[in-house]
């Protein structure tokens, strides 16, 4: 028990570490959210905050699986895999939305490259999946149409 | 602890867990006017999800607001068996974080 318990103390430090850090030191701290990233208004400065780079090489080793039409722009459902190896994270921006970045993946040696979320969309938009393996930036795109968006209200 | 807002199935197979969770939560985006005074309503959403197992990192995910209300994550990895523990621990953008446990089945 008294093992357990450390375990989850230790857990939490770690997090309010990470938290910590986002704050003091963005660059040191690898998996730290990006805030200017999250909040930068358009695609390029997004990419560009998180991933250092403003252009990502089209790739047929990278898969963004997204409806076509989606009815609902609340809830789209998102599937980003990759065949590439050393896949270090990906990332998932919606061209259109008031703030592109919608999430980003790490992928710790070991954890399959292949990742399933759901995602709001403001209006029909350009979803490219960003994927960096081996340092090097890989991406798809997809358009997706929206009938109802899924920001305002 | 708080009753935990996360919902995990994990399964083991093959030398593999696949991982699915759903975290009830509103996901505010910080878009949406509030209907009465007109005002927006500040965003509230989870900003970061990890998984451990066994001490050891084996997902984890910057989220933004736009990310759907109960937001939903499916992953996989190698390792991890049947009755194992992954400790899984979620920050707010508020700064609330929570630590809850799975097991894996």
């Amino acid at each position: 028990m008294s093992l357990h318990r450390r375990t989850v103390i230790k857990a939490i430090a770690t997090g309010g570490a990470l938290v910590g850090a986002s704050v003091l030191m963005p660059k040191l701290a690898f998996a730290a959210w990006n805030k200017s990233a999250f909040e930068a208004k358009d695609q390029t400065a997004a990419m560009k905050a998180l991933l250092g780079a403003e252009n990502a090489e089209n790739s047929s080793e990278v898969t963004l699986k997204a409806p076509d039409i989606a009815e609902n722009g609340a809830v789209v459902p998102v599937t980003v895999s990759s065949t590439l190896a050393d896949v270090e994270s990906m990332s998932v921006f919606i061209q259109d939305n008031p703030s592109p970045l919608a999430a980003e993946f790490m992928i710790p040696a070991g954890t399959a490259a292949n990742v399933a979320t759901r995602v709001r969309m403001g209006k029909t938009s350009k979803v490219t999946a960003v994927v960096k393996a081996g340092g090097k930036l890989y991406s798809a795109s997809k358009e997706v149409k929206v009938t109802i968006g899924g920001c305002g209200g | 602890m708080a009753k935990g807002i996360l919902k995990v199935k994990a399964k083991a197979a093959g030398g593999k867990t696949k991982v699915k969770m759903m975290a009830k939560h509103i996901m505010e985006s910080g878009q949406r006017k509030d209907k009465k005074t007109g005002e927006l309503i500040p965003a509230l959403f989870l900003q970061n999800i990890m998984v451990k197992l066994a001490d050891k990192t084996v997902f984890e995910a910057n989220l933004g607001p736009a990310i759907s209300k109960n937001p939903y994550l499916s992953f996989s990895f190698e390792g991890g068996a049947k009755g194992d523990e992954m400790v899984i621990t979620w920050t707010e953008n508020s700064g609330k974080t929570a630590t809850e446990t799975a097991k894996i089945k």
